[in-house]
């Protein structure tokens, strides 16, 4: 499965980084090698393999249902690169 | 007078201890040292006024015969891939370039309750992504080490700890803190004659790092002898709420317990570590890794590992999958860097932010994992990885039935001259090929010198344990390291 250049820029798009036709241009070889090289797996017999999910068996823990932090808004926001009246400010979304 | 910073961390912990010197002096030695060798850009940013802090504490604590914690009196090189409370933390990105954390990581703030004292934030491949730490936005590592016969050419330190690895074979700290994904502790510390250990997975909380695949990041001590290892990684071990992968296990006392003495054990030799065209001085080290092994009274026994060489091809699928998920966080609104074109709404600010943020092997990877894990290609590739991990990790099992410990080398070669693989990603990748597997199946490991190449050139012999069995691969280890009586250091030239 090769992928061409409408592909990359639309990883690019999901993977909201932009891209200059240019890079986008040279990301198609160097994808494709990486990508080509990664399907050797496909030859892998896996029939009745199930897919890993934890490396040592471990067991989900439960936390008691209660406030354990908090009251840290500044430090919350202490690296924010634009922060306003106690809140994160980003560009407008609605129109 | 003995020169401190040519201690071991044992060492300057047992002479601060028995009053040979004080905390302070050793501090201000290697302060010294860190200050002096700016030509290696092994730090990012560096803290003597922390290392002279905690020293002042340990001798304070001494002279007022209180019990002091298990590091007192010892400074050391953190990576800058563990958030620091009040002192920048970048993982080596521009992104994160000026963020400074207001929380400290669990496994920093367990050294530093030991009384172990900070001398900087050293360098790494950009969010720890690299095998010869050429990817840092604060510019490349150079190893210490230099090719003999007068051949000048910069060499690689390894990655992705790579400022660790060269602070602690230069002398600029008697240990530091690594993070192994793939292979980024012993890796490095086989390129600069180093030993470093990666525990179990989940021994160490992973609280407080900066992630990059959550189910393989495992932080581990480097340093320069088994029993540091050993003593370090009970520090940086234990049980924390905070990490949901982190084991609720004892942390066992891996130094008392060190014993070189390896009658009764079983090592195996996975065959399929031995490639056609396996470079012979490597090769021949392995041999030697193996007679001493045996000479330590261990038996040794062929096994086989059959999937080895699905495991790179499999991490860098899982690997980037989980760091496109991981990296997600990094839009430009709640910490890090933004950059807001005129009249750029929300998206494109995610965009353009994410484009001056990231290098161009974090984009690489962040995209390959977007891809694998989109619709349509999921089951494909990250399923079938998956899968395949689980049968990696089968291999093992099978292969601990006949053994208790494997040994095989680090890594293919040597350190390599700066630049030499940049070009080619696949070359880059291939440097993990003999770490990558242990860490797909969440195994203990470690590297330890075993010996120089033709051209002077530190070589390293890695050792695999069962799961939660550290105690015999520092064993190995320390086997090895005793019948190595690797010495050598690089010539100071910076």
């Amino acid at each position: 499965m090769s992928i061409d250049l409408q592909t990359v820029k639309k990883i690019a798009s999901l993977s909201r980084i932009s891209v200059t036709d240019a890079e986008a241009q040279a990301m198609v070889p160097e994808l494709n090698n990486i990508l080509g090289w990664v399907e050797q797996l496909g030859e892998v017999d896996v029939t009745g393999i199930q897919p890993m999910t934890a490396v040592i068996p471990n067991t989900q823990r439960l936390r008691v249902d209660a406030v354990t932090d908090g009251n840290v808004r500044e430090h919350v926001l202490a690296n924010a690169p634009q922060a306003e009246h106690g809140f994160f400010a980003v560009p407008k979304v609605i129109e | 007078m003995t020169n401190l910073t040519d201690l071991t961390v044992a060492e300057i912990r047992d002479g601060f201890r028995a009053g040979d010197f004080s905390a302070r002096e050793v501090a201000e030695g290697f302060n010294a040292n860190v200050a002096a060798a700016k030509a290696l850009n092994a730090f990012i940013v560096e803290t003597p006024e922390k290392a002279l802090a905690a020293a002042g504490a340990a001798d304070a604590a001494k002279a007022a015969g209180e019990t002091l914690g298990a590091l007192a009196g010892v400074p050391i090189g953190m990576k800058d891939l563990f958030c620091t409370e009040g002192v920048q933390t970048t993982a080596a990105s521009h992104m994160l370039e000026g963020f400074v954390p207001t929380y400290e990581s669990t496994v920093s703030g367990k050294l530093w309750a030991a009384g172990a004292g900070m001398l900087g934030k050293l360098n790494l491949d950009q969010f720890a992504m690299g095998s010869s730490n050429e990817t840092s936005y604060f510019g490349n590592v150079i190893s210490p080490w230099k090719r003999g016969g007068g051949d000048n050419a910069a060499l690689a330190p390894g990655g992705s700890s790579g400022g660790s690895s060269s602070a602690i074979s230069a002398r600029l700290c008697p240990a530091a803190t690594g993070t192994d994904t793939g292979g980024s502790i012993r890796q490095p510390a086989a390129f600069t004659g180093i030993s470093g250990i990666k525990p179990t997975y989940g021994r160490c909380s992973r609280w407080g790092i900066v992630a990059f695949a959550s189910s393989l990041d495992q932080a581990g001590p480097m340093a320069r002898t088994v029993r540091d290892n050993a003593l370090l990684l009970e520090v940086m071990a234990g049980f924390d709420p905070k990490d949901s992968t982190s084991l609720d296990l004892a942390v066992p006392q891996w130094e008392a317990n060190l014993s070189s003495d390896l009658r009764g054990k079983t090592v195996g030799i996975p065959r399929e570590y031995r490639p056609d065209g396996l470079n012979a001085e490597i090769a021949a080290l392995w041999d030697k890794g193996i007679a001493w092994l045996r000479d330590a009274g261990a038996n040794v026994v062929d096994v086989s590992l059959p999937h080895t060489k699905y495991a790179l091809p499999t991490y860098y699928i899982i690997a980037p999958a989980e760091a496109s998920s991981n990296l997600a966080r990094y839009d430009g609104v709640r910490y890090g860097q933004r950059d807001l074109p005129d009249g750029a709404g929300l998206q494109d600010m995610y965009a353009a932010t994410r484009a001056a943020g990231f290098g161009p092997e974090v984009k690489r990877r962040i995209m390959i994992g977007t891809y694998v894990l989109s619709a349509g290609f999921y089951d494909a590739y990250y399923t079938q990885a998956q899968k395949v991990r689980a049968l990696i990790s089968r291999d093992f099992d099978r292969a601990f039935e006949q053994c208790d410990l494997l040994l095989t080398p680090t890594a293919p070669s040597a350190a390599f001259t700066l630049g030499e693989k940049q070009a080619d990603p696949l070359a880059m990748y291939l440097n993990d090929v003999f770490t990558v597997p242990a860490s797909l199946a969440g195994l203990p490991a470690m590297s330890v010198p075993g010996g120089l190449d033709s051209q002077g050139l530190p070589l390293g012999l890695q050792i695999i344990g069962k799961a939660l069995d550290e105690q015999t691969v520092l064993n190995a280890g320390l086997a090895i390291e005793e019948r190595a009586g690797f010495v050598a250091r690089p010539d100071k030239w910076w």
